[in-house]
């Protein structure tokens, strides 16, 4: 048999999205909640997966030319910032301009440090994390919109969003659409319906920007490992004199790299102020969800597809326990974790790092322990359950991951 | 060759980096002043003359105490070139253990501030270890880690401690008190009132100057020692400077990560005790954000104990003279983007001047090359 690894990525990926849907869909049926694949679950997983993405995607552009950006989380804040106040004093378009205007702008200032002084990239990165902050309290202090006080905005108005005909229902004109999915998930069947809810969810009601955001992922993989200016990039990340040699000018691409990755950040910024997600600007309220992108890009090994998988597991705990008010549902999770560590052991005892099989079994164990010791969980920690993920994610696959080989160094032009 | 001359441009060049940095930060910030309409001359006479009261000076030591301890937590780990991002979840895990732990046991004074500061200490180090620990056995880079960490420390861990031992809000000099139970006298630090007013007139609006301050001189002096002075501290600077070299010369790479990372975290465990000994209790919402601020600190103040110390007043002072800049007609919030220009404006400073003084070293080792070879042909 040939080996999973050597099959193709649109083989293996829904392979991994089928595995997992059907661990959910086994653990709830053990713990008798239908929370795990629900519509609404499917809906909120993907709404807090998206300003992750995004950043992410931002992190992907900005490493892949070579340029670590932590400052992804400040763009995310000017984002919010800007997308808020766009939407209010010119409406729902303008704001997704103002926070991409914003984001870049955040993403230029970094290009400046790192790529023409040379900063170091965490030390401009942690700088602009810092400043960003200090600059939306400041725009909100002298802002003149009604109602806008210094640490938050009144409602801001969104772009709106779609619905799939055909599989999802909905409305076309005066016809009005099947609703295939729908009619499949309430059939109760086991595990077809469960998938079928969890599609349905991400084909309701999709906002523009979770649309734009999704169509820009294999838009990314083509434009960067299909076009000359991909490969141009790229080479920025990987072997930059050789790049310089050829004649390419690395600083533009590495500007432009930076420039897009902060736009992208502040998108995210806007989706968050947004009605996507909050319908209000609040400061403080990205909580650290810039660095949950870069984790996303680690963890999809800073690619495209991989991001977005990571994206969407980051995006379910927080999904679950946003209308888990009893932690029931969270609870359910701690099994789902239990079996995911214990298919980290088996694919561990396998390739024979015992080691890493004994570590991620005795997880796996007091998991279960937890499960069974407990009825719910308390909402402190679903709010970190993200975190653990990308933690435990990298104990188990830091060796196998494989970044631009040039990211984080610092490249002066002539050096070659 | 005239070596005094090297030594001033160097001094010169070292210097030059932060005062232009600050100049820079004060010309921008004349500018937003300008455009929000009032005069940056009279905002910035209002702040120094508000900053030389007695009790605003006060409130800048107190402010700057835990910025520099802080600070001094993050320069740890960047004199070796290992970026500890997490001391914002390492000082608030350690607060609230030190002064959960620190309400429970009844000691003598003598015992019981020691107790605390080691519980305070231990928690820091044993959390920053961990992700040492991470790096060294699981190649995970620490700034990824110790973001985590700090997201699990003050979400996860901090939120779930404070429900825990939270004591219902007992009032405690007419402000209610949400937190955990409060230290007894025994075990807080007492304040620098009485020292401090055999020099100066008696501090007066109820201001208290934190006892902490003399932790945090001491922290500054013990980094100072420590890197500049002990075999430790040449490993840990050789192990920045060049990690390869290093490990050729005998330096254990691992062990020194570690070592460098439970260090930064001790310090960062002594950050939250301002609080806890001001108010005597870890509160329901404490200071957040001393961490990021004291990253900023250390690269204002260059990793050194002393740059560190004017650094943490700069951002003290810029941080307690914000009320005052409202009087002139303009947002408090201004000093906040002061902070923020003040940070770019040193690192790209910095940068630059350590490419300037690299030119002149090749320079000058070029020259004496000449001479060298210059000599040799008359010979």
């Amino acid at each position: 048999m040939k080996r999973f690894g050597a099959l193709p990525a649109y083989v293996r990926w829904p392979i991994y999205a089928f595995v997992a849907v059907f661990v959910l869909t086994v653990s709830q049926n053990l713990d008798g909640t239908d929370r795990l694949t629900s519509v609404t679950t499917a809906q909120s997983m993907l709404r807090w997966a998206v300003p992750i993405l995004l950043a992410g995607l931002g992190g992907l552009y900005s490493e892949r030319a070579g340029v670590v950006n932590i400052g992804l989380e400040g763009m995310m804040i000017v984002g919010t910032w800007m997308g808020a106040w766009g939407a209010l004093k010119f409406g729902p378009w303008w704001g997704i301009v103002a926070a991409l205007v914003g984001g870049a702008l955040g993403g230029l200032l970094h290009a400046v440090a790192t790529v023409s002084f040379g900063v170091d990239h965490i030390i401009s990165g942690v700088a602009i994390n810092i400043l960003a902050p200090g600059l939306t309290r400041f725009l909100s202090s002298i802002v003149e919109i009604p109602g806008w006080s210094i640490t938050q905005s009144p409602r801001v108005p969104g772009v709106g969003s779609a619905t799939l005909p055909i599989l999802a229902g909905g409305k076309i004109g005066g016809w009005t659409s099947p609703d295939l999915l729908g009619w499949i998930g309430r059939k109760d069947w086991f595990l077809v319906s469960d998938l079928a809810d969890l599609a349905k969810g991400l084909v309701t009601r999709a906002p523009w920007v979770t649309i734009g955001a999704l169509v820009f992922v294999p838009f990314t993989v083509w434009l960067l490992w299909r076009t000359r200016f991909g490969l141009r990039l790229r080479i920025c990340g990987e072997y930059p004199a050789a790049g310089e040699v050829q004649g390419i000018n690395v600083y533009k691409y590495k500007y432009i790299a930076v420039i897009i990755s902060g736009a992208l950040a502040g998108l995210g910024g806007a989706f968050i102020a947004g009605p996507e997600l909050s319908g209000i600007y609040l400061e403080g309220q990205t909580q650290g969800r810039g660095f949950v992108g870069l984790a996303a890009l680690i963890f999809g090994n800073w690619k495209p597809g991989g991001v977005m998988g990571a994206s969407l597991l980051f995006g379910y705990p927080f999904g679950i326990g946003l209308r888990d008010l009893d932690g029931s549902a969270s609870h359910a999770l701690i099994l789902v974790s239990a079996v995911g560590l214990g298919l980290v052991a088996l694919s561990a005892f396998r390739r024979g790092r015992k080691a890493d099989a004994g570590l991620a079994l005795s997880l796996g164990a007091l998991s279960v322990v937890w499960y069974l010791l407990s009825d719910s969980v308390e909402s402190v920690w679903i709010n970190i359950f993200p975190y653990v993920i990308v933690l435990l994610v990298l104990v188990f696959f830091a060796q196998r991951l494989r970044m631009p080989a040039a990211d984080g160094e610092i490249y002066r032009r002539g050096e070659a | 060759m005239n070596t005094s001359t090297t030594v001033w441009r160097r001094i010169l060049l070292a210097a030059a980096a932060p005062v232009a940095a600050v100049l820079l930060a004060l010309v921008l910030s004349s500018l937003v002043l300008l455009v929000v309409g009032s005069d940056p001359l009279d905002a910035f006479g209002r702040m120094v003359r508000h900053a030389l009261r007695l009790e605003t000076m006060v409130d800048i030591l107190n402010r700057a105490t835990p910025l520099y301890i802080s600070g001094i937590a993050a320069a740890v780990g960047f004199r070796m070139g290992l970026f500890n991002i997490g001391v914002e979840g390492q000082y608030l895990l350690a607060a609230i253990v030190a002064a959960h732990v620190g309400a429970l046991v009844a000691l003598p004074a003598f015992l019981h501030i020691p107790f605390i500061v080691l519980v305070a200490m231990t928690v820091g180090a044993a959390y920053s270890g961990f992700a040492g620990v991470l790096k060294v056995t699981r190649g995970i880079n620490e700034v990824i880690s110790t973001i985590m960490l700090n997201a699990i420390a003050v979400s996860g861990l901090v939120a779930f401690l404070i429900n825990r031992w939270q004591s219902g809000g007992a009032v405690t000099g007419g402000v209610g008190r949400v937190g955990t139970e409060p230290i007894p006298s025994s075990g807080r630090i007492p304040d620098l009132n009485g020292f401090v007013e055999l020099f100066t007139r008696e501090i007066t609006q109820g201001k208290r100057l934190t006892g902490v301050l003399v932790i945090a001189v001491l922290a500054g002096v013990v980094f100072h020692l420590l890197i500049n002075r002990t075999r430790f501290g040449y490993d840990l600077r050789a192990s920045g400077i060049n990690p390869i070299a290093a490990q050729v010369g005998g330096i254990p790479p691992k062990r020194m990560i570690v070592m460098a990372m439970i260090i930064s975290g001790a310090f960062a465990g002594l950050v939250g005790l301002t609080e806890i000994m001001h108010i005597g209790f870890f509160p329901a919402n404490p200071i957040q954000g001393l961490g990021f601020t004291g990253i900023a600190v250390a690269l204002l103040g260059r990793n050194r104990a002393v740059g560190a110390a004017l650094a943490a007043l700069l951002f003290a002072f810029l941080d307690v003279s914000s009320g005052v800049l409202q009087f002139s007609g303009a947002p408090r919030e201004i000093v906040v983007i002061m902070q923020g220009i003040i940070i770019l404006a040193a690192v790209i400073a910095y940068e630059v001047a350590r490419r300037a003084r690299e030119r002149e070293e090749a320079r000058t080792a070029a020259e004496a090359l000449e001479v060298n070879e210059t000599e040799e042909v008359v010979a």
